[in-house]
């Protein structure tokens, strides 16, 4: 072993693991098969630590921290599954729900978007916030994509995808808070921005926000997973 | 002193509506109304949605003919695309639109009219339901739900889904047939043949006891709307629009989708929130014209297959030219239900129908699009204008039940003039009144989503607006 390599232990749901500095506490309960719910985090980007799902319960703190860029240290005993998380992480989901307008009947991702599964999966049965209902535009000015800001979760996870892996950085969030809209370019139309027609946005796309036009009607999985690959790939070169 | 007589809501309908009829001083029927009282947006929230995403929003209408909604939508943007879609996709279609059409005619015969029809117009209000017939003739009960199970059942293995399918997509659709799927279906046919038999074998056996009903039902000359193929053959999915007058000469003829608007116009009155369709050279109210299966079998000189070729000609028998009375609505449901089950078999043996090309692809070519189909209740249109993306600006439904609208209520005033005498009237009288509204099947907010049990509240309120009598169910 390296000398560099410092070497951790910490319990997770009360399972002994070990892990290596710098390491995430969602990396090292993943690697030991404990899983946390997540949504803006994806395999092969970087972490923003933005929709807070995968907080977690650490002993002795009364703080929640996110396990997707809260790093291990020794002796650290963390709780991923609690009655507080099940309640913080469906008011979550509630309140992305109620944020914009997510109709899944009639959603090009039913049956396949993370946020209706993560629905599923906490035991979300009602939303009792009320839904904003809020007016959002859709641009189908790009020829092969559409993007459908009612369906928008502000994951960010096509702004990362495309500075960090494309390498062309079309995506970026314009203005604050609960006004905040994933924008091409300058607010340009995405039909006229300068989009390289990739589409990996669309495959990271956790809802149907983002989706390929040829794909309507039909099951419109989504392909996230090409990223670690091609970051291996790279790395290798 | 006028009164008032208000049904409401109209029960055993698709959707809700009520019936009002005026009295005058002598306790004759001055005028009576059959109101569409709820509005549901759907061309105006349309608006700057993708047209791709059009047939399944607008299949979200109605749950008993999302199948109509989702071909004439398709159509519609297609002709924004400016493609033809490939054969076998327009014959899975076809098929799953006859499929709709035979499960929405059960839902309409066996389960809304059978229990005026098999138990009577004055039997027991409380057992005059599908419970009701099922117990009484328990044959005809469950030839019904057969019936409707063989529809649904075909719409499920074509869509994956009984109820808004998402298989019909602008182009075609989205999945071949697979061999195993269609030899299911080839296997449910007979027993389709042989509770559709039954059913005709048992109407014609009352229809004759119904004679009082048959005069005064809606019974009146009008112009008839409806598909028709080049051969003058009947059809539900593509075709033209034929207009014939109450005579049987044809007014209009090989009316395109597209011309649809050019030719039909909506007027708009004050108690309904249903449009008034007239066939716009004649004016409203005289264009007036009705839709649907009795439409469909005036105006086909044929069905097209044998069996249901045989029950047109005895249906053409039923008076010299076109047929006025719209009891025999019933019937014509009946008639378009076999020639659904040989059509569906018929459309199994095409060689091209397992063919994997079922879809075609284009993006905007036109900023305007119209697209019609024989919906199960008559004729539907959408029309639709989109801006250079595909986002939709304006949308226009013309729906089977706004063609009737007017006939629906030419029809509840002519029953009231006959039945209400003296100011005077009993529930059967007034089941009456709705049975009329029955014989069309209209769908008024197309919706299945009724929520426990409707209740029929009638009252008869004073021109000072005191409540003289009130009858409840």
């Amino acid at each position: 072993m390296s000398e560099n390599v410092e070497v951790k232990t910490l319990v997770i749901d009360g399972q002994e693991a070990s892990a290596r500095r710098g390491q995430t506490i969602l990396e090292v309960a993943r690697e030991n098969n404990i899983n946390i719910p997540t949504l803006c985090h994806l395999e092969g980007l970087s972490d923003v630590g933005a929709c807070r799902l995968c907080l977690v319960e650490i002993a002795g703190s009364n703080k929640l921290l996110p396990a997707c860029v809260a790093t291990v240290s020794e002796g650290m005993e963390v709780s991923t599954n609690t009655e507080r998380l099940a309640k913080h992480r469906r008011t979550i989901l509630e309140l992305l729900f109620a944020e914009r307008n997510h109709i899944c009947s009639v959603c090009v991702a039913n049956g396949h978007c993370e946020l209706q599964s993560l629905g599923q999966s906490q035991g979300l049965t009602h939303v009792r916030l009320p839904y904003r209902n809020p007016e959002l535009t859709v641009d189908a000015s790009h020829e092969r994509f559409t993007l459908d800001h009612n369906r928008c979760i502000l994951c960010t996870r096509c702004v990362r995808v495309c500075a960090e892996i494309e390498g062309a950085h079309v995506w970026d969030v314009m203005g604050r808070g609960i006004n905040s809209m994933v924008i091409t370019d300058l607010n340009d139309d995405w039909g006229n921005s300068s989009c390289t027609r990739c589409g990996k946005c669309v495959q990271v796309c956790p809802t149907g926000a983002l989706f390929d036009k040829s794909q309507i009607g039909s099951e419109h999985p989504k392909h996230p997973d090409f990223l670690p690959y091609l970051n291996l790939m790279r790395e290798a070169q | 002193m006028s009164q008032t007589i208000t049904i409401d809501p109209v029960t055993r309908l698709e959707g809700h509506g009520k019936i009002t009829i005026q009295l005058n001083g002598q306790g004759g029927v001055e005028d009576a109304h059959f109101h569409v009282t709820q509005v549901r947006g759907f061309e105006r929230f349309a608006q700057g949605r993708p047209f791709y995403e059009m047939p399944s929003l607008m299949a979200r209408i109605c749950g008993i003919c999302p199948v109509s909604h989702l071909i004439a939508s398709a159509k519609a943007c297609e002709a924004i695309m400016s493609v033809r879609i490939p054969h076998t996709a327009a014959q899975l279609r076809r098929m799953l639109n006859l499929a709709q059409m035979v499960q929405s005619h059960a839902l309409s015969f066996f389960y809304l009219a059978s229990p005026d029809l098999l138990l009577g117009m004055e039997s027991d209000p409380a057992s005059r339901h599908i419970f009701g017939v099922v117990s009484a003739k328990p044959e005809l009960g469950r030839a019904g739900i057969a019936l409707r199970r063989f529809g649904q059942h075909i719409i499920e293995l074509l869509g994956d889904k009984r109820i808004h399918p998402g298989w019909v997509v602008p182009g075609g659709v989205t999945e071949p047939l697979s061999p195993a799927k269609r030899d299911e279906i080839l296997a449910m046919i007979p027993e389709a043949y042989a509770n559709v038999k039954l059913a005709l074998a048992a109407y014609k056996q009352i229809a004759d006891s119904f004679k009082p009903e048959i005069e005064v039902f809606a019974n009146f000359p009008s112009l008839f709307m409806g598909l028709i193929n080049e051969d003058e053959s009947v059809e539900f999915t593509d075709g033209t629009l034929r207009l014939i007058d109450a005579k049987g000469n044809i007014v209009d003829d090989g009316i395109t989708a597209s011309r649809f608007t050019e030719v039909i116009g909506e007027a708009v009155e004050a108690y309904s929130y249903t449009k008034f369709a007239y066939y716009k050279p004649l004016g409203y109210p005289e264009g007036s014209y009705r839709v649907g299966p009795l439409a469909r079998l005036n105006i086909a000189k044929t069905m097209g297959t044998p069996l249901a070729d045989k029950e047109l000609a005895e249906f053409k028998q039923l008076a010299e030219g076109p047929v006025q009375g719209s009891f025999y609505y019933h019937h014509a449901r009946l008639v378009d239900m076999l020639y659904g089950i040989e059509k569906i078999e018929q459309i199994l043996s095409d060689p091209l129908i397992l063919d994997t090309h079922v879809r075609a692809t284009a993006g905007v070519n036109r900023l305007e699009g119209a697209g019609q189909a024989e919906a199960p209740r008559g004729t539907l249109m959408h029309n639709y204008k989109v801006d250079e993306n595909g986002l939709i600006t304006w949308a226009n439904l013309v729906i089977a039940t706004g063609q009737n609208n007017n006939a629906m209520n030419k029809g509840v005033l002519q029953a009231a003039r006959h039945y209400i005498k003296d100011g005077k009237f009993s529930e059967g009288i007034l089941n009456r009144i709705e049975a009329v509204v029955r014989t069309f099947d209209p769908c008024l907010s197309c919706s299945t989503h009724a929520f426990g049990q409707m209740p029929l509240d009638v009252t008869l309120i004073s021109a000072d607006g005191e409540i003289v009598d009130r009858v409840m169910r």
